[in-house]
């Protein structure tokens, strides 16, 4: 790809800052789920002791369940978990009965992320497993803790090919942190202690139990807390003290250093920690599409997000960067772009809490492994030291260097040519309207680069999507487990009119269960992202990319009557002049949930972006206009 | 790329030999050979894999199947700190006229006879797998029919065992 003309500021539209005031707030102290608490006892909850009592498997799993402090839960029935959800019915848990499994694995996920805590779905087996398995997927390459709890055909029938029968142990095995089949109803204590410890616990995921209906049938002798028994599984939390001593002295010694921050700090709700470490190294901060919120974007030292859509500021930063400082990232493919030509004057040092992330994909000079909870406020005090020391870097003309590419190359957009809307106008609207205390939800494609890119996040756990898998369809039911799991907040799901169309059934659990969240349809009529690149790289051929549910087509469906149908407030708005009051009327209505059909224009494209297969430095900041790096450097 | 010999101490749980193989097949890294049996500690089995890889792809893969809960250890053996044994069976082509030939040359590999038929034998080895590589090229010329082969073998040399030291940081 060659280079293009460098673009001009003047060429790009201003934008005000919209986000409010970023007000100070400490993330939440941390959960019972993460690992300091676990030390204390393995067996999450409160840990109270229940005497050997007799009782069926199935009420065993919806005991467990209570004795772990599951509050809520995410299902449907049928009839192989039949039994457990007899039980369920006098549980004072609330069960939320979803209308496909894919949504209640989705809305799983929403909920964990949001609070920090296990997020639990339940499925019958056969095809009831197996919809769960995008949104397992969804969690295993985010890392969310999930449990996941299937029925399974009767033990003596495994293996014949019985009615609704998967293997689903063997189906998510590669997509799990662990799973477990269970045929014995004595075993179920121990199993559901141990499934949420290992989901919780280290590098969080998704763990899936299976219970043979016979298991839910028989007697068992119930007791808690049961014995947790997993003598390979010892995550190794604290860091290596001479490790930390190594980063502080590369530290002491960059003078382009960069925290690479990644969606790990967000989970290790570490991102006080974080803010304290970057304020005294004075180092610029880039947060990752999942790291989104843990460094508030209001703050000087942040230079945006890195990545293939990220800010010119972030993607170059890391670039020159002679130090990665990263914390609780993995340096995926769509941040480093091309590896080997990713960073490459840079030191890595690399903190994360799963050993294989180190130098998987780049070679860590100083690897730590460990919680990033725990490593970035021993990081801090080695880093007082070395500075106490050798005294405090002199960072002014990286400063320099990188406040005038954040001046120069803001995000923004070209309004467009067809009168339409400009989609990122109503995403950047959404945000300002609602303010960082606001939870946003991202479908895929186009309007999540652009939720990514315009929504000011001030604080962690705002920010929900499907980063490593990239799962259409993960808005609507992640939002609606959000909303449950944080149900004073503003819950947005910005989705697109093609991921909509995949998950939307769960509108009806979400207006029948009283889950007011808020849907904007961000309606370009097209699977955007797709048809952005067959207008950059296939010549403009749409190959089966028009959905016909915008400006001037059939509308199939109409979402406004669709939303209807599903008793949700619905509006639809293709004016610019009604965006705001259109946002304001959905901010109003909290007894039901709310679809807005933001009808605007296809040929909106997300910049700044690095094309698939090519350096970062190739970076374009609109079509085929590539920065001038040796002006700057 | 350098041959490496694995020493995996799993739980003998069901599907544990599924866990450890689909992840060499989904990450791309390639068994050459896979041996697994019980150990002197009920409920743990023993996993010796031997690997094609490089430096950087051999920590990744036991970086890997340490992230399996039912592994429980996993210790590089070398050629020099360890003994290592691959079991083979031949049935080789030997009648009366050839016969002679087949036995001698089993007898210089220390390898027995344990089948004799009309028209063939099956003869027993253990050892290095080059030596038994050298067996099966003096046994070719008479007919080789068929060969089974166990994985390799291995223990680390001295009166250290793994299952010990792993048993105490557990």
């Amino acid at each position: 790809m060659s280079k293009g003309s460098p673009i001009s500021p003047s060429l790009m539209a201003t934008k005000s800052a919209g986000a409010a005031k970023a007000s100070e707030r400490v993330d939440r102290p941390a959960e019972s789920g993460v690992d300091t608490a676990a030390a204390a006892s393995p067996v999450l909850g409160p840990n109270n002791v229940v005497p050997p009592t007799v009782m069926t498997g199935s009420q065993a799993i919806v005991r467990s369940l209570e004795e772990l402090g599951v509050d809520d839960i995410f299902g449907l029935p049928g009839g192989a978990i039949l039994p457990t959800y007899d039980p369920l019915m006098a549980s004072k848990m609330n069960h939320v009965l979803v209308r496909h499994e894919q949504g209640a694995g989705h809305a799983a996920q929403g909920y964990a992320m949001v609070t920090g805590r296990v997020g639990v779905c339940i499925a019958t087996s056969g095809p009831g497993a197996t919809n769960l398995v995008t949104a397992i997927m969804d969690a295993h390459m985010d890392s969310v803790p999930l449990v996941a709890i299937t029925g399974q055909v009767s033990s003596g029938v495994i293996g014949t090919d019985a009615f609704q029968e998967a293997d689903i142990v063997g189906i998510t095995m590669p997509i799990t942190k662990h799973s477990f089949l269970v045929t014995d109803p004595n075993d179920i204590p121990h199993v559901m202690a141990e499934a949420f410890h290992l989901a919780s616990t280290g590098r969080p995921g998704p763990v899936l139990v299976d219970v043979a209906k016979d298991a839910q049938q028989g007697q068992m002798t119930f007791s808690w807390p049961p014995k947790i028994d997993l003598p390979g599984y010892r995550p190794v939390v604290r860091g290596h003290n001479k490790q930390v001593r190594e980063a502080a002295k590369l530290i002491s010694a960059a003078s382009k250093p960069v925290l690479y921050v990644g969606g790990g700090v967000v989970k290790a709700h570490a991102s006080a920690e974080l803010r304290e470490l970057a304020e005294l190294t004075g180092a610029p901060v880039v947060t990752t599409l999942m790291a989104r919120g843990v460094f508030p974007d209001s703050h000087p030292q942040h230079v945006g997000m890195p990545g293939m859509h990220g800010t010119v500021s972030a993607v170059t930063a890391l670039q020159q960067s002679d130090l990665l400082i990263t914390l609780g990232a993995r340096f995926d493919d769509r941040v480093t772009g091309v590896l080997k030509t990713f960073a490459p004057n840079a030191k890595v040092i690399h903190a994360d809490i799963d050993p294989a992330e180190i130098s998987k994909n780049r070679t860590a000079d100083v690897p730590i492994v460990g919680s990033v909870k725990e490593i970035i406020p021993e990081l801090t005090e080695a880093v007082r030291t070395q500075f106490g020391s050798a005294g405090t870097p002199d960072l002014t003309t990286w400063w320099a260097f990188l406040n005038n590419l954040k001046e120069t190359y803001p995000l923004g957009w070209t309004e467009p040519e067809d009168g339409l809307s400009a989609p990122q106008r109503v995403i950047e609207r959404i945000g300002a309207l609602t303010g960082p205390e606001g939870v946003y939800v991202a479908g895929v494609g186009q309007h999540q680069m652009w939720a990514a890119q315009f929504i000011k996040y001030e604080r962690p756990h705002a920010w929900l999507n499907s980063g490593g898998a990239g799962t259409m369809g993960y808005a609507v039911p992640a939002a609606m487990g959000a909303k449950v799991g944080e149900p004073d907040r503003v819950v947005w799901a910005i989705d697109g009119d093609g991921c909509f169309q995949m998950t939307n059934q769960e509108l009806a659990t979400c207006a029948i269960n009283k889950i007011p969240i808020k849907v904007a349809v961000i309606n370009n009529s097209s699977l955007g992202m797709v048809r952005q690149w067959q207008t950059l790289f296939y010549e403009g051929r749409y190959s089966n990319t028009d959905l016909n549910t915008g400006h001037d087509t059939v509308r199939i469906p109409d979402f406004v009557k669709l939303g209807e149908a599903y008793g949700c407030a619905s509006f639809r708005c293709d004016r610019d002049e009604d965006i705001d009051a259109t946002i304001q009327k959905a901010l109003e209505i909290n007894d039901r949930p709310v679809v807005i059909d933001f009808v605007v224009s296809p040929n909106s494209m997300v910049w700044p972006m690095v094309p698939a297969g090519v350096s970062n430095d190739q970076i374009q900041v609109a079509r085929n206009m590539t920065p001038e790096w040796e002006e700057e450097d | 790329m350098s041959r490496h010999t694995l020493s995996v101490l799993v739980e003998d749980k069901p599907g544990v030999l599924t866990r450890v193989a689909s992840l060499f097949a989904r990450r791309a890294f390639n068994i050459n050979s896979l041996a697994v049996g019980p150990t002197e500690v009920p409920g743990m089995s023993r996993m010796t894999v031997v690997v094609d890889a490089d430096g950087d792809l051999i920590e990744q893969v036991t970086k890997q199947l340490n992230k399996l809960i039912n592994v429980i250890k996993i210790v590089e053996l070398t050629s020099e700190s360890s003994v290592q044994r691959d079991h083979i069976l031949v049935k080789v082509r030997a009648d009366a006229a050839t016969r002679l030939q087949v036995t001698q040359a089993a007898d210089l590999f220390r390898a027995s006879v344990v089948d004799v038929s009309t028209d063939s034998v099956v003869i027993e080895a253990t050892g290095h797998p080059e030596k038994l590589t050298a067996l099966l090229s003096v046994l070719e010329p008479f007919g080789i029919r068929e060969i089974v082969q166990s994985g390799t073998l291995a223990v680390g040399r001295g009166s250290r065992s793994m299952s010990d030291r792993a048993l105490r940081s557990a």
